[in-house]
């Protein structure tokens, strides 16, 4: 019994270590074909505008109401201390270090993050990227590439997006709706807010764009070319990005505090 | 052995997973023939093709592409055999996101910087070849899958190979679109002065397109020749497959213990 279990194990940790280095392997991969990709920027930008435009609209409403709720929230537990006046201070921070990246990324991981996956699946499953090798262009240079580059990019703008969203929602139910003094909400933001808090997200959106946008292009470009095969791609996509997003969140507070 | 032959392959052994697909295969590719590898599902014909074109390697022996052994290339080099070489895949694999004219552009975009107005050129002259030059502005989704396989063709032809091969062209097509890539086969192969490899099981079909045959078998080449001769053939392995018949060497029933035994058996 305990053998059997013991042996179960090791093969477990074997299989994991065995993804993990097709992972490592695969990232240094695209790392070493970034500048070679950069040349031909056109593509990237198509990728940018393709993994924005997917995840804009769910990016912008999730901003509002997640900003919505925090002014709710922080005016509720701000209000016990007479300190509603922070208001702004609080939901900035908040949004700016933390919930703008975070779940930026995790949505990000569940729309365009899938749709890369999918995407990268099926063309495997329909031959295009065989066709591609047979056409003597490398389908990692020509199609991985963009894909990775354009989620790298747009990841930090959409966070972006969505902590300048959260704090117009913030705004709209802490000022116009619980009365709190606009001029005290901008001006104690403005003060109390500094460029290391804001580069704390930017980094932390960045980071996460990378991890995203790796995961999917990696779990689509090695999926099993079937219907099935696709599908547990773009499962197993949003799955291991969320996991790795709030392990990185995690580690990423931790250093920068 | 043919003298002037563009592919040869000797004593080739393969196998996946510890199963043998090739078991000592030999084959000759002659220049300037429709050559034709048919034989029973899962005898490995799209395998050879993948050995040719160096998306695998063999495991034993030799497979060689205008004299040189593709097990040695390095990466390079065996993109830079695929640019002389055309494949049309079973289902077309024409890229998804781009129109007609920019699939059959594609080889020529990233491989050359011809100035638009002389891509435009060859683009069309190649659609205009396979009879769909009026149907440039569609997409993938819009065609039809004869026209599909047509299109990618012309993609196939767009960098003017010297080998073109055809992996199972004929799946799936209604006899319209047979006759018309049937025709096409021979047709481009002839005009442009190509070497053809057809993958097919489709033995009326191909016989009338190809100028020699091989019948892969059992991990073997188990006949060669032109078509009349191995349609007169009286292996009786031949004849089942060139015949169509249901029963002979490759047996109707899969193997299965005694009949009446396993209808008794209380399970």
């Amino acid at each position: 019994m305990l053998p059997a279990i013991l042996r179960e194990l090791s093969q477990s940790l074997q299989g994991a270590l065995i993804a993990l280095g097709g992972y490592a392997l695969f990232a240094a991969r695209l790392f070493v074909e970034t500048p070679r990709a950069l040349l031909r920027f056109r593509l990237v930008i198509d990728q940018v505008h393709n993994a924005g435009t997917l995840s804009l609209v769910i990016i912008m409403l999730s901003g509002l109401f997640v900003g919505m709720v925090l002014g709710l929230q922080g005016f509720d537990l701000l209000e016990r201390f007479g300190s509603e006046e922070s208001l702004g201070t609080a939901v900035a921070l908040g949004l700016l270090k933390e919930l703008g990246p975070v779940v930026t990324a995790l949505l990000f991981a569940g729309r365009a993050g899938t749709a890369l996956a999918s995407e990268l699946g099926l063309m495997r499953a329909t031959d295009q990227l065989a066709a591609m090798e047979m056409m003597a262009v490398d389908p990692v240079r020509r199609v991985v590439m963009p894909r990775f580059l354009g989620g790298v990019i747009a990841m930090p703008l959409l966070a972006a997006i969505f902590s300048m969203i959260g704090l117009y929602g913030a705004q709209l139910v802490g000022v116009q709706l619980m009365g709190v003094d606009s001029g005290q909400f901008w001006s104690q933001m403005r003060g109390a807010v500094e460029t290391a808090d804001v580069m704390e997200g930017v980094i932390k959106s960045v980071v996460f764009g990378v991890a995203c946008s790796l995961i999917a292009v990696h779990e689509g470009y090695h999926s099993m070319p079937t219907a099935e095969g696709v599908g547990r791609a773009t499962t197993r996509t949003v799955v291991i990005s969320s996991v790795v997003v709030l392990l990185l969140d995690y580690i990423l507070t931790a250093v920068m505090r | 052995m043919t003298a002037d032959a563009i592919v040869r392959v000797r004593g080739l052994h393969y196998a996946i997973g510890g199963r043998p697909i090739f078991d000592g295969v030999n084959v000759d590719i002659a220049r300037g023939a429709v050559t034709a590898v048919m034989g029973p599902s899962g005898t490995g014909k799209t395998t050879l093709l993948r050995l040719i074109t160096g998306q695998l390697f063999a495991d034993r022996g030799l497979v060689e592409v205008e004299g040189k052994d593709v097990g040695k290339q390095s990466r390079r080099e065996i993109y830079a055999m695929r640019r002389r070489m055309g494949m049309l895949f079973q289902n077309g694999a024409l890229l998804t996101d781009l129109s007609v004219y920019d699939n059959v552009a594609f080889p020529l975009r990233e491989h050359t910087r011809l100035p638009e107005r002389l891509l435009r050129h060859v683009v069309l002259t190649k659609l205009q070849a396979v009879g769909l030059r009026g149907a440039w502005q569609l997409t993938p989704a819009e065609l039809s899958g004869g026209m599909s396989r047509r299109v990618a063709i012309a993609r196939a032809i767009v960098m003017d190979p010297e080998l073109l091969i055809y992996d199972e062209p004929f799946v799936g097509l209604d006899p319209i679109s047979m006759g018309v890539v049937l025709r096409l086969i021979r047709r481009l192969n002839d005009t442009l002065g190509l070497t053809s490899i057809v993958v097919s099981h489709d033995v009326r079909e191909v016989s009338a397109v190809a100028d020699h045959l091989y019948l892969l078998s059992g991990g073997k080449v188990v006949a060669s020749g032109p078509p009349a001769a191995l349609a007169d053939s009286e292996r009786e392995d031949v004849r089942q497959f060139m015949h169509g018949l249901p029963d002979g060497p490759v047996p109707f029933h899969y193997p299965a213990p005694d009949y009446d035994q396993q209808l008794r058996r209380v399970r």
